[in-house]
């Protein structure tokens, strides 16, 4: 069997992001760039089910400009044995991203489709879902459990009302919950092997979609900020302003 | 040409939710239409055609509509499409489950989680875990629109009279299967729509402790919220995850007890009317979003907050 893990570099999820004074996005200039984290758990559950000898091939997949290579590169380091960096640049919408996988999909015949739930600096939640659309495959989003049976999985999602079950036939798409799993670091040695694993750079001029955006982003600013609170001596100074001055309870 | 919501039930009533996406609808476009995807859903769909926003209500019932299986609804809703300027749902994971898949058949960049309609093509939506807003254009003629439901006010519910219609149902997608759902049942108010939510984290240090904070969300008539701190713990179940990724609610009060303020939880909870923050870190996050921050350790103060709360005469519910 052979898994497919998508990976997005975004900025760093410690990282306060500042917004750009003329209103056009937020600053990534000399900010700490990482792996989206759900991407990671994509990545490790991968590793995992190879590990235990039911997947043969793990093949990390990035979209981006030049440096979402490190994304790549650092899967490798983490388990996966090939990379596939699809060259863009400019702004890219989730639907061009699901877009330019199938096709990678159609050509690298994996079994099954991993990624993060939702990626968080557009916060969209969309690409696996448009994915698993496009391909007419299955979908089991917001996995915090996988099993892998015969020729299907049988994936535990996270919704609002507490857990689902579902059993899906593979081929399949699964995007991951940070519960899934806790993903693990890349060894030293395991760093420098993963630059001698093979990455694949093929430009996005090449697989024939139109990526052109749809939705303009006209401004970004900065939400509104809340005034500044203040601290209370003790409880019972809390209760008195809780009653008497929000008046909330 | 008219906007359709896609309907948030159980089979028997209207999940709350639908309510704040109606209202989104009618913000969009006057001309509101429901679909209501189900099985037995009758009473459902009646409910939804008493919500006088809604003009139209399209009933589709199938036995493979029960569980709400977005690989089964996306068809259904694509095929009623040609006939809508819009299509809208609820940002929880029953629409973010469901809605790409719409989106992605008809060709069209979703856009995800408003909290303003600017015009019927234009949007506010936070980024960044609501570090940023963005307002955003969208240029697809069809338009795929999930709407944060605590940023809209729930619509009136009675009062409506409109047409139920039956649709069509499609095919079964035969490659997914259900199996369980397991849900959380409680007495308390609903996390997403609680006036009050009391929450705890990492600070709460086991599963046990977790009964402080019942006891005083019980007093007040609070829903229980979480930290992904905690929930990672394994103190409490995921349903009650507040943050980036869990749930978004903006009660009038919400106290965080024993949380520090990571980015994510902020997300969930800063536009709360009026925070407060105990924890016995005073340097924590949180106490910058707190309306009332009390530097305290939280096994002394909250069996103090409960004794300060008997002593109240009258408590709003």
């Amino acid at each position: 069997m052979k898994i497919l893990v998508a990976v997005k570099r975004v900025i760093d999820y410690n990282v306060q992001i500042r917004v750009k004074e003329d209103g056009s996005g937020v600053v990534t200039d000399n900010v700490k760039m990482s792996t989206n984290p759900p991407d990671d758990n994509a990545i490790e559950e991968a590793v995992k089910i190879k590990e235990t000898g039911k997947a043969t091939e793990i093949v990390a997949i990035t979209v981006g400009e030049e440096k979402a290579q490190e994304t790549v590169r650092k899967a490798l380091a983490v388990g996966a044995d090939k990379g596939i960096h699809v060259k863009t640049e400019g702004v890219l919408e989730p639907l061009a991203v699901s877009k330019i996988i199938q096709k990678i999909v159609e050509k690298e015949k994996p079994d099954l489709v991993f990624m993060g739930k939702q990626a968080i600096d557009d916060d969209c939640n969309q690409t696996g879902q448009m994915l698993s659309a496009l391909l007419n495959w299955p979908q089991a989003t917001f996995a915090s459990n996988i099993e892998v049976k015969d020729n299907s999985l049988e994936v535990t999602r996270e919704i609002d009302e507490g857990l689902e079950t579902v059993e899906i036939n593979i081929p399949a798409i699964v995007t991951c919950d940070l519960r899934l799993n806790e993903p693990r670091y890349a060894s030293l040695p395991n760093i420098m092997k993963a630059k001698k694993k093979p990455i694949e750079e093929i430009n996005v001029s090449d697989l024939g979609i139109d990526i052109t955006p749809r939705v303009q982003q006209l401004k970004v600013e900065e939400p509104p900020k809340r005034k500044a609170g203040i601290k209370v001596a003790n409880v019972a100074e809390l209760v008195q302003k809780l009653k008497n001055e929000a008046k909330v309870i | 040409m008219a906007v359709l919501l896609i309907a948030e039930h159980n089979n028997k009533e209207l999940r709350p939710f639908t309510l704040n996406a109606a209202t989104a609808a009618s913000q969009i476009d006057t001309e509101v239409h429901a679909v209501i995807i189900g099985q037995n859903s009758e009473n459902a769909a009646k409910k939804l055609s008493e919500l006088p926003v809604v003009k139209k209500v399209i009933s589709i019932e199938a036995p493979h509509y029960e569980n709400f299986t977005a690989e089964n609804f996306a068809p259904a809703i694509v095929k009623l499409a040609e006939n809508y300027s819009h299509i809208v749902c609820s940002a929880n994971t029953f629409g973010k489950n469901l809605m790409p898949r719409v989106a992605a058949h008809l060709d069209t960049s979703q856009v995800s989680d408003i909290i303003k309609v600017i015009s019927p093509d234009t949007f506010l939506r936070p980024i960044y875990a609501g570090n940023a807003f963005a307002t955003v254009k969208t240029n697809d003629a069809k338009k795929c629109v999930t709407i944060r439901p605590t940023s809209f006010e729930p619509c009136e519910s009675s009062g409506g009279t409109a047409t139920i219609e039956k649709g069509e149902a499609g095919e079964e997608f035969s490659n997914t299967k259900f199996i369980k759902r397991e849900e959380i049942k409680s007495d308390r108010p609903e996390l997403g729509t609680a006036r009050i939510v009391v929450s705890g984290g990492r600070g709460m240090q086991s599963g046990d402790n977790f009964k402080l904070i019942t006891e005083v969300a019980d007093k007040l008539g609070a829903a229980i919220g979480a930290s992904r701190a905690a929930v990672d713990a394994g103190y409490i179940s995921n349903d009650h995850q507040v943050g980036q990724t869990g749930k978004v609610v903006v009660p009038d009060l919400y106290i965080a007890i024993g949380i520090s303020g990571a980015i994510q939880h902020l997300a969930g909870m800063k536009e709360s009317k009026v925070i407060v923050a105990i924890n016995k870190d005073g340097e924590a996050p949180i106490f910058s979003v707190a309306d009332y921050g009390l530097e305290a350790d939280l096994f002394e103060a909250l069996p103090q907050f409960m004794e300060e709360l008997n002593k109240l005469n009258t408590i709003q519910k």
